[in-house]
């Protein structure tokens, strides 16, 4: 059986150790997914995405994204590492590694695990742009 | 009893702090102490209508019941990951 690996880091995200975690010899497919800070956004220029975590929970929280997958498909195990504080363009703030018997299930169980965590993980970005900053999530509306 | 609150993110910078303490009667829920805590933070009122609360790092809903030494979390709508 797999080691488990759902964790938040200050560093840069290595996938070296995530595909170790979901490694299994039944599986005949590993999917991963890097999400990565993008140079522009809705007409920004981006200078930099700034992560911040309610640390405790966030972990709890992508060990139940995994638990979740494993339960809706066939899939051996999950890895998920999300990356807080300021990462720069082109970095990655989170990577997930997901391995099957078939890559259908890697594949809709990576795709299920990045948008769950998007909904429900408490972690939050401030994006950095050339002329100021802005809480992303948090901009529209009055309530914010 | 009292209660231990985290604040984050855009709530955390609004505040100017990251964590209060509150006293509250006993028998007293989530929704109460969110009352208590926009009498005290005015600025919190802008939040309320968007803001989730976990309760010792669960979500939970208003009408949940605390305890001595709960730790309430506010939590902004959440935006981690990309949106590659």
């Amino acid at each position: 059986m797999a080691d488990e690996l759902f964790a938040i880091v200050e560093h840069e995200i290595d996938l070296a150790p995530l595909l170790a975690a979901v490694g299994d010899p039944a599986a005949g497919a590993v999917v991963t997914f890097l999400g990565t800070t993008r140079d522009h956004n809705e007409g920004r220029r981006v200078t930099r995405l700034e992560y911040e975590a309610y640390p405790e929970m966030a972990v709890a929280e992508l060990r139940k994204i995994g638990a979740t997958a494993r339960s809706r498909w066939p899939i051996h195990a999950v890895a998920i590492v999300h990356r807080i504080g300021a990462v720069p363009i082109g970095e990655a703030s989170v990577a997930i590694a997901v391995s099957a018997g078939h890559r259908a299930a890697a594949f809709e169980a990576c795709h299920f695990a990045i948008d769950r965590l998007k909904e429900v993980v408490p972690i939050w970005k401030k994006e950095h742009f050339e002329g100021g900053e802005v809480w992303i999530g948090s901009q529209t509306g009055e309530k914010f | 009893m009292e209660i231990r609150i985290r604040f984050f993110a855009s709530i955390r910078e609004k505040l100017h702090r990251s964590e209060a303490t509150c006293s509250l009667p006993d028998g007293a829920t989530v929704a109460d102490l969110l009352g208590q805590l926009c009498r005290e933070y005015p600025p919190l009122a802008h939040y309320r209508r968007s803001v989730s609360v976990a309760l010792n790092r669960e979500y939970v809903d208003a009408d949940q019941p605390l305890r001595d030494n709960d730790e309430v979390a506010l939590i902004p709508p959440v935006s981690g990951g990309t949106d590659g």
